[in-house]
């Protein structure tokens, strides 16, 4: 005895159960990612004057990798439309590019995330002083060090770091803080290193979820983004390989489980549509 | 498999044979609706019964301050070490205790069990489904709920215990206690709302596709539609909370600042956080699903106690449409509430004026049901057993429990009652004598239907009256002392308040003497509530085995469930069905019995 409507619609309600149930589980994700998106929007507005960071992150890589995720929407498409038009071969063809895109978009992502877990901001005691943003070197680490902390430092016992200032920016606030993530590309000119006494700092963090709200949520939006991501190529993978077998016992099915697991992927591609815009650009 | 041999309880099956799976697919790790409902409403029997325990414990405190407790204080002592030194409870254990046993009731006893139990095991069955749309997604809900549970348990064990932080969890004090009970109750969360969210898609899916031919939406059981209805309140208002437990978890394990203002003090130093956050985010997202919650809470016990008074009415439900477009109204006003918990933030005019008409607004469908469900009582010829005796109850307690609610919905009444005891009276007027009572008249109900035995009627009634005076003498007195002032969440019950005297005028403007001592009395009728649940603990394990054998259809009723063989089968039914008429028909004239099956087709 079997369930009904796993693979036929049922007549008056026009849908198969899984079109129906990744339907419903795609609302509560609306409601998931709605409510952090409003948490940014409730953190930003509150943010006290200058303290909202721009300008942070780099607007070309993330417009490129809007670009690989945009182009994998198409595929999706076109693997189930190939299987719709009963030509197996297209649909290997076009479901391996997305999952090859899906790996590309995480690749890049986290060449972005090592370079924000690198790349410092150090405020001072003194509450004239501005912070500084750039790379810093440790006593006893080689090359850029990974999640450092004032914390770690005072640990250690470090009496001294340099840091290299990113070009043109040294102010916490405003749109003049343009320019954080060309930084890496070596555009412009370095001001020159400088010597800071550990006992100056108040705070020391690299561009991690604790740097400030804006890291927080950024962070915590890509990385349930990722996970979502990195799901949905799990299960592609899984229907392009092993799973693929079904086409043969049961091609309508098959092809179902192709256009569901298409409009969880049409989601993650929607999310990312939102994200780009409000974490990069606005 | 040895095990094999120990299925008793279930032997009594009928006809219908399957491929045998074993004992561990058939029992432990199965797909089939019924069996995992009666996972959920055993696992969720059990926390009920810890979560009172808590609670007990934290009566005899309250009642006795500083004084061990009688009879488990040596064990807690043993088992949990310093915070229950020579079996006196601790603030801090009282504090763990507090939150857990909101915790506990709420998402790990009431919701699963009148949801997932009663709704795996009744829901399909009522609209004539063989088993849920995604039967193997319902096993991994169940398993997802079972490992939230133990992660919720284990957590009292950990150094510091469970979370302190009260089941709001409010930030920043949820988050800046020194210890790991709170990233255990997070990350335990987290799993319990995935679990209810794969219950709550293929509660929808199953009743939008999987209804029997004939089973059209107005001949729905009203238990479905209330199961309905519960399921998008869940599917819809726990995302949110997920967010904000992810959001907390990253404040507790990353060091974030989500929920951590500028300039947080923590014992008396400045935080090393980046600060900027806020407060109030977390309550807008905690309440945005605890509201909905507790109508998931309510709902799925009114569609319960529904089943149960037009069964022993011999009655259709009056106003089965009224009923039906009022809890969908309640499914949609419950998403507009939620700040009525928050008119103390300093929220300005125009917004809790807006909360404040909504939250109004809401009570009208809750009335028209109760409405709906006493006028059906009148002129009915009623059967007086235990089922019914719970349900009858439910009325007046959630009535009680509701009337209450309406001060707590306007600003001005809830700036003197806001977190006092009258909170705690209002809403466990609700919960306890409500929902509980339903659940327990649910149990009673369907209890034959599952093991093929009646409970016995006499410790049914026992176990009802005693029951219903306790939780009065309970709850009742809960009231007084909120409205004298008596602040929820106090570890000596508010002794520390007691006959304080205004310096300048010399007059008593602490709380009365009267007021502390209705503690005491509160205490004892938790005992006696403790106590009325043993003939039913009992009467629940004996008549599985011992129990007077029943038919497939004990109580004449019309529904569906009542047309299987008993205990179902895999796949549920042996005929096929077809649904002619509405849920209800008891008594038509000129019908052969007083009742007639959802399939009996209409006369000729
Ligand atoms: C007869 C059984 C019960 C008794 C005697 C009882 C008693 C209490 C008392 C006295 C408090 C206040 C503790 C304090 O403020 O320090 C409380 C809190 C609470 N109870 Fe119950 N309760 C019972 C059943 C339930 C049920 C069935 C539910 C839920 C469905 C529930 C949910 C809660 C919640 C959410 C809180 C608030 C916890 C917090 O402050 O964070 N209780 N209970
Ligand atoms: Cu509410």
């Amino acid at each position: 005895m079997d369930v009904p409507y796993t693979t036929k619609p049922r007549s008056d309600t026009g849908l198969y159960n899984a079109k129906l149930g990744i339907w419903l589980f795609l609302a509560s994700e609306v409601m998931l990612f709605g409510a952090l998106f409003s948490s940014y929007i409730l953190l930003r507005v509150n943010a006290l004057e200058g303290t909202w960071p721009h300008g942070l992150l780099n607007i070309p890589i993330g417009t490129f990798n809007t670009a690989v995720l945009i182009s994998s929407s198409i595929t999706v498409v076109m693997a189930w439309a190939s299987l719709k038009l009963g030509k197996f071969n297209h649909f290997k063809i076009y479901q391996g590019l997305t999952i090859l895109c899906a790996l590309a978009f995480m690749v890049i992502k986290s060449v972005e995330y090592k370079d924000k877990f690198t790349h410092y901001e150090v405020w001072f005691n003194d509450h004239e002083k501005k912070s500084i943003r750039g790379h810093i070197e440790v006593p006893g680490e080689e090359g850029n060090p990974w999640f450092m902390t004032h914390k770690k430092l005072a640990e250690r016992k470090i009496e001294t770091i340099k840091i290299h200032p990113d070009p043109k920016v040294t102010v916490a606030s405003g749109k003049e803080a343009h320019g954080g993530a060309e930084a890496h590309d070596g555009h412009g000119d370095h001001p020159p290193v400088q010597e800071i006494k550990v006992a100056d700092i108040k705070r020391l963090s690299a561009f991690v979820p604790a740097h400030s709200t804006y890291f927080a949520i950024y962070f915590t939006l890509t990385a349930l983004h990722a996970l979502h991501v990195m799901g949905g190529a799990l299960v592609m993978a899984y229907l392009w390989g092993p799973g693929s077998k079904m086409w043969k016992t049961d091609p309508e099915r098959f092809t179902n489980r192709i256009e569901v697991s298409g409009l969880f992927w049409h989601f993650v591609d929607l999310v990312w549509i939102f994200l780009f815009p409000v974490l990069y650009l606005l | 498999m040895q095990h094999t041999t120990h299925t008793a309880p279930h032997e009594t099956s009928h006809e219908h044979h399957h491929e045998d799976l074993g004992f561990w697919r058939t029992y432990v790790f199965s797909t089939d609706h019924k069996i995992i409902g009666i996972q959920y409403a055993v696992t969720s029997l059990a926390f009920l019964f810890f979560g009172f325990c808590l609670m007990l414990a934290m009566r005899w405190q309250i009642a006795y301050p500083g004084e061990p407790i009688p009879v488990v204080g040596k064990l807690l002592e043993t088992i949990l070490g310093e915070t229950a030194k020579g079996g006196i409870m601790s603030p801090d254990l009282y504090n763990v205790f507090g939150a857990m046993h909101g915790t506990i009731m709420v998402f790990l006893a009431v919701v699963p069990l009148a949801f997932a139990g009663f709704g795996n095991y009744v829901v399909p069955l009522q609209i004539g489904a063989i088993d849920m749309t995604f039967p193997r997604i319902n096993m991994a809900s169940y398993w997802s709920f079972f490992i939230g549970c133990v992660v919720m348990f284990f957590s009292f064990f950990i150094p510091g215990g469970a979370a302190q932080g009260g089941w709001t969890s409010y930030s920043p004090l949820a988050s800046t206690i020194p210890t790991d009970g709170q990233t255990y109750w997070l990350i335990g969360m987290v799993l319990l709302i995935t679990s209810s969210l794969l219950g709550a898609v293929n509660f929808i899916a199953t009743i939008i596709q999987l209804r029997a031919p004939g089973m059209t939406w107005m001949r729905l059981p009203f238990f479905v539609w209330a199961q309905f209805v519960t399921a998008f309140l869940l599917l819809l208002a726990f995302p949110p909370l997920e967010a904000a437990g992810i959001m907390q978890l990253m404040d507790k394990v990353f060091g974030t600042s989500f929920f951590l203002p500028t300039g947080l003090m923590v014992g008396g130093q400045v935080a090393d956080i980046s600060g900027g956050g806020s407060p109030l985010l977390w309550q807008h997202l905690f309440w945005f699903l605890a509201h909905p919650e507790v109508y998931v809470l309510i709902l799925p016990a009114i569609g319960i106690v529904a089943e149960i008074i037009a069964c022993n009415t011999r009655k259709t439900l009056w106003g089965y449409r009224s009923l039906v477009y009022s809890v969908l109204a309640i499914g949609f006003i419950a998403f507009i509430v939620w700040a009525h918990h928050m008119y103390l933030t300093g929220m300005g005019t125009k917004i809790s004026a807006f909360f404040q008409t909504t939250t109004m607004i809401i009570s009208i469908p809750s009335v028209i049901i109760l409405t709906c469900l006493f006028i059906t009582l009148w002129g009915g010829s009623i059967r007086f057993n235990t089922p019914m005796l719970f349900a009858l109850a439910f009325l007046p307690m959630f009535g009680l429990g509701g009337l209450t609610g309406l001060p707590l919905g306007f600003s001005f009444a809830d700036l003197h009652l806001h977190d006092t005891y009258y909170v705690i009276a209002h809403f466990h007027y609700i919960v306890a004598p409500g929902t509980i009572f339903a659940l327990f008249a649910g149990v009673y109900y369907w209890y034959p239907k599952a093991t093929g035995r009646k409970m016995n009627e006499f410790w049914g009634k026992v176990h009802f009256w005693v029951s219903f005076i306790a939780m009065n003498l309970i709850f009742q007195p809960m009231f007084a002392q909120g409205m004298a002032g008596m602040h929820r969440r106090m570890y000596d019950g508010g002794a520390t308040y007691s006959g304080v005297l205004d310096p300048e005028t010399g007059d008593v403007v602490g709380l009365e003497a009267f007021i502390i001592n209705l503690n005491k009395g509160i205490t004892h009728a938790a005992m006696l509530m403790a106590v009325a649940q043993l003939p039913f603990i009992i009467n629940f394990f004996y008549s599985m085995f011992k129990g007077e054998k029943v038919d497939d259809n004990p109580w004449k009723a019309t529904t569906l469930e009542w047309q299987t063989p008993t205990p179902p089968p895999h796949g549920n039914f042996t005929k096929e069905i077809i649904v002619y008429r509405g849920p209800y028909d008891y008594s038509l004239p000129g019908a052969k019995e007083d009742y007639t099956p959802q399939t009996e087709p209409n006369h000729k």
